[in-house]
């Protein structure tokens, strides 16, 4: 009995406020005819685990979807949030793998320090963060002063609502799930295979190309799912930092349902969204379950 | 007075402490148990030895109702344990890991289980107590698991387990942990704990060395079943298979035909050569295969055939193996099979008779190997 | 120093620089004189005073501690029975979407999370308020407990377990004299991190909370889109401070334990 209640307990709450609800939006984005007439109203079985699951997804009908993505703005936003999500997921392993890479190599009592530094900004707010390079970008920011006042530019560089600005807030605030994984991986890494990959006659570059870029593989891809899906559906950054051309589909989705009150269209956009993610989502997962593997 | 040997297995009046009945368990398609049938008496100190994956474990967990049987009955004092969970059980169990809880000192690990009884507070102080003193713990009362040492915990372990007096104490790999020095100590304070409170205990090791030590009786174990159980000293000098007298010690292997003697069997082993002689209770068929097995200690080892021998070869010294107090000689035969015999070393190495290359005669009675079926 | 070249010790300097730059000028620009925020103007606390006084702030903060408190508590609990169902509930009916639940929202992307729980709070005619952003935060924030708790249980002894169920513990017996009182340290940080995440969240907030209850992260995301101000700089210096002695006191905390434990091992080593 008690067993019962200790699976039953999450697991409604689960199925109540995730399940039900995903499968409501899932709904709503389908049925045309329930456009009109919201507060659309169909008796929610709440009972219904995997059964009612299974009853939606008979019912998928994927004309709708092919309609919106041919719509060219939705079009446009689902292609520039990948592109900016791909972009900023590769600046953001440049910029990661090097400090993972030197934070393995400190000395070992440094590194409790060094991980606690990469941490902390994590526990600190999101808004927070994102919000402290509007002041850095704007036209009169502090990296337009620095550079006017170096020489190095003449007029005021227009950073602040364009997409680099997307570029540095999500490599900025995203930059800690980067170098956890990589420099989890790292520092597993036995010291002396790099003197056995020289003591067999490679360079210090080709040891580092052939024996720790392969055999931190797992961290990278890791790091990059970790940077790649959550700015995928990202909506505060490129709200404070973008310009009104910068197009990410977490901002469409909150445009389209609190600026135009257009609740199935919005649906839709989640739903498309969804199905995007699934791809990475699921190669995540992979790499994880083989690293699992690996490690037992 | 004649003092009784222990032996209430030999007894047939005697009521078995667990039965285990046609007992089989399965996981998935895996079989870990296969229809077996044992009987363990109160008082004894019986040892499930095997390689790892033979079972063992899963027939001490089933004693201890961590799983439960696929066919067949297990029976604790004539009582069916089926539906029966652990914790009402009076059966408890030293972990391998010893499984201390680490936030709670060693005297409310030990007090652990009586407090769940519900026993008066004194009365549980009192049972602590006694425990303490029986494992030499009093000292460490106060102290947590992680602040004593691998011994010390072993001993908590045991005192804990021991604390409600339960009618069967089962032990996994009890001495693994520890090294081998202290092993030894503590395999004989086990028996005398084993003996000073009269508590059945079940072993299950992979150490035969342990098992001979400290059982009354072994169960040697393969693959889900019980190949031999026997006291100590039988499962040594009787096996009754190769597997168990390869499992137990140091044995040699020769394989041969059975030919029906007047006073035992001829095993013919290699062509153009004597057959070796042989006494066995079993019965042979004449030209049924056989295998005898000789432990080391039993074959001499000598420069000239010894005139009385009932069964001598010669061989050349292939290697030697200096144990210091003993010295092992692995000696090929003219079929190229390989035989080791053991010699004590009572003189200095300087002194030794026998070196590499050299010719020698093995010999040993009709009496010292034991033919086998299988 | 096995390796620690100049290139090691720049990407570091570099690194760290480009990760506190930005909240190190915030905090520094929360001092300034000067409304202007990047102009400096002579140091002054006025800013934090006039946020004091500030009733919206004030109001939004504590309606978001309500939420984080009330939220990350139910998570915790939720959570923590997610995370000993999957890890040691065994098989029953629907596993597998169970699991599938618990992970999903750790990768759900927040939009989708509060447009869903919107829809569903308006379909079954629930008032928004905080009531509908706690059930939100507890929601999403379960899930994280459920990953920190259950990584933890993975590695417990089982046998643990199984000596109290040996002893005579009922199985739920087990559970709290053995298993809770050794996992409380995953368990305490599952509901840090759940009252962190709540802290933060602005999305799924914006969502669900309606307009009678404003959480901290909406006040300053509809303030911030004005541009900077020194009163957020302000309140972005405490909220940064509060963390940071928190996470500090918190590693420096566990570290001396641990360093404890290991002076405590080999002294018992050395008894023997």
């Amino acid at each position: 009995m008690r067993r019962f209640i200790l699976i039953a307990v999450p697991y409604l709450w689960l199925v109540a406020l995730f399940l039900v609800p995903f499968l409501i939006v899932l709904k709503i984005s389908l049925s045309d005819i329930a456009l009109s007439i919201p507060p659309y109203t169909p008796q929610l079985d709440w009972t219904a685990g995997w059964a009612g699951f299974k009853d939606f997804l008979g019912q998928l009908d994927f004309e709708n979807f092919t309609f919106l993505t041919q719509d060219p703005l939705y079009w446009r936003a689902y292609v520039s949030s990948l592109q900016i999500a791909l972009i900023s997921t590769v600046l953001t392993l440049l910029v990661g793998y090097p400090i993972a890479y030197a934070m393995a190599q400190a000395p070992d009592e440094w590194r409790p320090t060094l991980l606690l530094l990469v941490i902390l900004p994590f526990w600190t707010s999101f808004l927070i963060r994102v919000y402290s390079w509007i002041g850095i970008l704007s036209n009169e920011g502090f990296l337009n002063q620095f550079l006017l006042w170096t020489g190095v530019i003449s007029t005021p560089l227009t950073i602040l609502n364009t997409n680099t600005a997307v570029y540095i807030g999500i490599v900025y605030t995203y930059l800690p799930f980067m170098i956890l994984p990589i420099y989890s991986a790292l520092e597993k890494m036995d010291g002396s295979l790099l003197e056995a990959a020289e003591d067999l006659g490679c360079s210090r570059l080709s040891a580092f190309w052939l024996v720790t870029i392969p055999l931190s593989k797992a961290g990278i891809i890791a790091g990059c799912f970790l940077v790649f899906i959550p700015a995928l559906g990202e909506f505060v950054i490129p709200s404070l930092l973008g310009g009104s051309d910068t197009l990410m589909i977490g901002k469409v989705l909150w445009e389209e349902f609190f600026s135009n009150r257009d609740w199935p269209v919005a649906s839709a956009v989640a739903v498309i969204l969804l199905l995007i993610l699934v791809v990475p989502i699921v190669l995540f997962q992979r790499n994880e379950q083989k690293q699992r593997e690996m490690d037992q | 007075m004649a003092q009784t040997v222990f032996a209430p297995w030999d007894d047939p009046q005697a009521k078995p402490l667990i039965q285990f009945k046609n007992v089989t368990k399965r996981f998935g398609d895996f079989t870990a148990i296969e229809n077996l049938t044992q009987d363990i008496y109160e008082r004894e100190f019986f040892s499930l030895l095997g390689p790892s994956g033979c079972g063992k474990t899963t027939l001490m967990r089933m004693l201890a109702g961590f799983e439960n049987v696929t066919e067949g009955q297990i029976l604790i004092a004539g009582q069916d344990m089926a539906h029966v969970p652990p914790n009402k059980r009076a059966v408890n169990m030293m972990f391998q890991s010893y499984a201390l809880f680490p936030h709670l000192s060693v005297w409310e690990n030990i007090a652990f289980g009586l407090k769940r009884e519900g026993k008066p507070k004194d009365e549980i102080a009192a049972r602590v107590e006694e425990m303490l003193r029986l494992t030499r713990l009093v000292k460490f009362a106060k102290r947590k698991p992680h602040q004593i040492s691998g011994g010390q915990r072993q001993r908590v372990a045991l005192a804990r387990s021991l604390a409600k007096a339960p009618k069967l104490l089962l032990l996994d790999e009890p001495l693994g942990a520890l090294d081998k020095k202290l092993r030894q100590d503590t395999q004989f304070e086990l028996m005398d704990i084993q003996e000073k409170t009269g508590t059945t205990f079940v072993i299950v090791t992979h150490d035969q060395e342990e098992a001979m030590t400290v059982s009354s009786r072994v169960a040697v174990m393969d693959e889900g079943r019980i190949i031999q159980v026997a006291t100590p000293a039988q499962i040594y000098e009787a096996p009754n298979s190769v597997y168990v007298a390869d499992f137990i010690g140091d044995v040699n292997i020769i394989n041969g035909v059975a030919t029906k003697a007047e006073d035992g069997y001829l095993i013919t082993w290699a062509e153009g050569q004597a057959p070796f002689m042989a006494k066995t209770p079993n019965l042979f068929a004449d030209g049924q295969t056989c295998h005898l097995a000789i432990r080391p200690e039993k074959v001499a080892i000598s420069a000239e055939r010894p005139a009385d021998a009932v069964n001598a070869v010669e061989g050349q010294i292939i290697d030697i193996a200096y144990l210091g107090n003993i010295s092992t000689y692995h000696v090929k035969l003219v079929n190229g099979q390989m035989i080791k015999a053991q010699a004590a070393n009572t003189r200095r190495l300087s002194r030794r008779t026998f070196t590499w290359e050299d010719r020698v005669w093995l010999s040993w009675t009709d009496t010292a190997a034991v033919m086998l079926e299988r | 120093m096995r390796r620690f070249s100049w290139f090691n010790a720049t990407s570091l300097t570099v690194g760290f620089a480009f990760l506190y730059l930005p909240m190190l000028i915030l905090i520094i620009y929360s001092f300034n004189e000067s409304r202007l925020v990047t102009v400096w103007a002579g140091f002054s606390t006025q800013w934090y005073g006039s946020l004091l006084q500030n009733q919206s702030f004030l109001d939004a903060a504590w309606v978001t501690i309500q939420v984080a408190i009330a939220s990350s508590t139910i998570a915790t609990v939720l959570g923590t029975m997610a995370a000993y169902v999957l890890v040691r509930g065994g098989r029953f009916m629907g596993r597998t979407v169970f699991s599938g639940m618990v992970y999903a929202p750790l990768v759900m992307p927040e939009v989708i999370t509060g447009l869903s729980l919107l829809l569903l709070f308006i379909g079954i005619g629930l008032d928004r308020g905080i009531f509908t952003v706690v059930l939100a935060h507890t929601t999403f924030s379960m899930c994280f407990v459920s990953v920190v708790v259950s990584s933890r249980l993975v590695s417990f002894d089982k046998s643990l377990e199984e000596a109290a169920l040996d002893l005579g513990c009922s199985p739920f017996d087990a559970f709290r004299l053995v298993t809770l009182p050794i996992i409380a340290p995953a368990v305490i940080s599952g509901w840090l991190l759940a009252f962190t995440l709540s802290l933060d969240d602005l999305v799924i907030a914006s969502f669900t909370a309606g307009p009678s209850a404003t959480t901290l992260p909406i006040r300053i995301f509809s303030a911030v889109r004005m541009g900077v101000s020194p009163e957020i700089n302000a309140l972005s210096t405490i909220m940064i401070a509060i963390v940071t002695v928190g996470v500090v006191t918190a590693s420096i905390v566990s570290k001396r334990s641990s360093l404890a434990q290991q002076r405590d091992e080999q002294a018992a080593a050395r008894a023997t």
